[in-house]
């Protein structure tokens, strides 16, 4: 049996804080993929309706980038990863580093 | 000239191409390929191979970014360039760089594939070369397309909304020439999502 800390390090409570916050995948505009594309690899990847979709390629148009799905931080780099292998030019971040 | 992509009568699409136009997209296939394979970092010096645990699990891999524009275009980073995500982008690309190469060069092999199966190999000038794809045919050619796509336009520089630029170009210029490719790889990339609706 080992002795309870006297008392917590910092760092470890602000691990924990840091968990807590829900990262986003920020999918970039880029000069090359076709809207159509874009619409369509939000459609089929995350399963979002035509309208949500096309909302969502339309900001990632007109304001150069838009946060298109949240939750983990494990679960943001499986979505980049995904984005990435359709050829989209995406990123994760922590929800409120925008 | 081909037409483009349509929807197959069960599933899948097809497309009829000319002999120059299916090698023009296997030869374009084969240089991203070649791409892909050549800027593979030497493991020795990838610096996580050191670890037994890694190599054990298969979990080394790359962890700096390509210097070529077009292969980071192609292999971007995780996270973007905040101070202090070197080391998350290190990672990331450490746990995913190696399969996403494997999965683009796999797609391009593909496309070359389903062009070789159609005859574009031994086709004489006259004879039409007929690609039929199958449900996972179409999402390897919508991928690699894409990245032929990637791979053009980050070598032009190409930008939105800079189509006079193209057009003002001598049509003896070979920037034009490939960007004139650049934009029938955009026209078979529309034609082939379209299959999909």
């Amino acid at each position: 049996m080992s002795t309870a800390p006297s008392e917590v390090e910092e760092s470890d409570v602000d691990e924990r804080v840091l968990a807590d916050v829900p990262w986003v995948t920020v999918v970039w505009n880029d000069p090359v993929n076709l809207m159509s594309y874009v619409a369509y690899v939000f459609r089929t990847y995350f399963g979002y309706s035509e309208a949500k979709a096309d909302k969502l390629m339309l900001a990632v148009h007109e304001e150069g980038r838009a946060a298109v799905s949240n939750g983990s931080r494990e679960a943001m780099e499986r979505d980049v990863q995904a984005m990435h292998s359709y050829g989209l030019w995406a990123t994760l971040q922590k929800a409120d580093a925008s | 000239m081909t037409s483009g992509f349509s929807r197959a009568r069960r599933q899948g699409a097809y497309a009829r191409f000319d002999v120059a136009e299916a090698s023009l997209i296997a030869s374009l296939a084969g240089q991203v390929i070649a791409l892909l394979l050549d800027g593979v970092p030497d493991p020795q010096v990838a610096g996580s191979d050191d670890d037994p645990l890694d190599q054990l699990v298969g979990m080394s891999g790359p962890v700096t970014r390509p210097e070529d524009p077009v292969l980071l275009r192609l292999l971007p980073d995780g996270y973007s360039d905040e101070p202090g995500s070197e080391d998350a982008n290190a990672d990331f690309r450490r746990y995913t760089e190696r399969g996403l190469r494997d999965d683009k060069v796999a797609n391009a092999e593909a496309v070359i594939a389903s062009l070789r199966v159609a005859g574009a190999d031994t086709a004489t000038d006259d004879d039409p070369v007929d690609v039929e794809l199958d449900e996972a045919g179409v999402q390897a050619w919508l991928r690699s397309l894409t990245d032929l796509r990637l791979a053009i336009g980050t070598r032009l520089g190409v930008a939105d909304g800079d189509e006079e630029r193209w057009e003002s170009l001598a049509d003896d210029d070979p920037a034009k020439a490939m960007h004139d490719v650049y934009d029938w790889l955009g026209f078979l990339q529309e034609t082939l999502v379209r299959t999909l609706r």
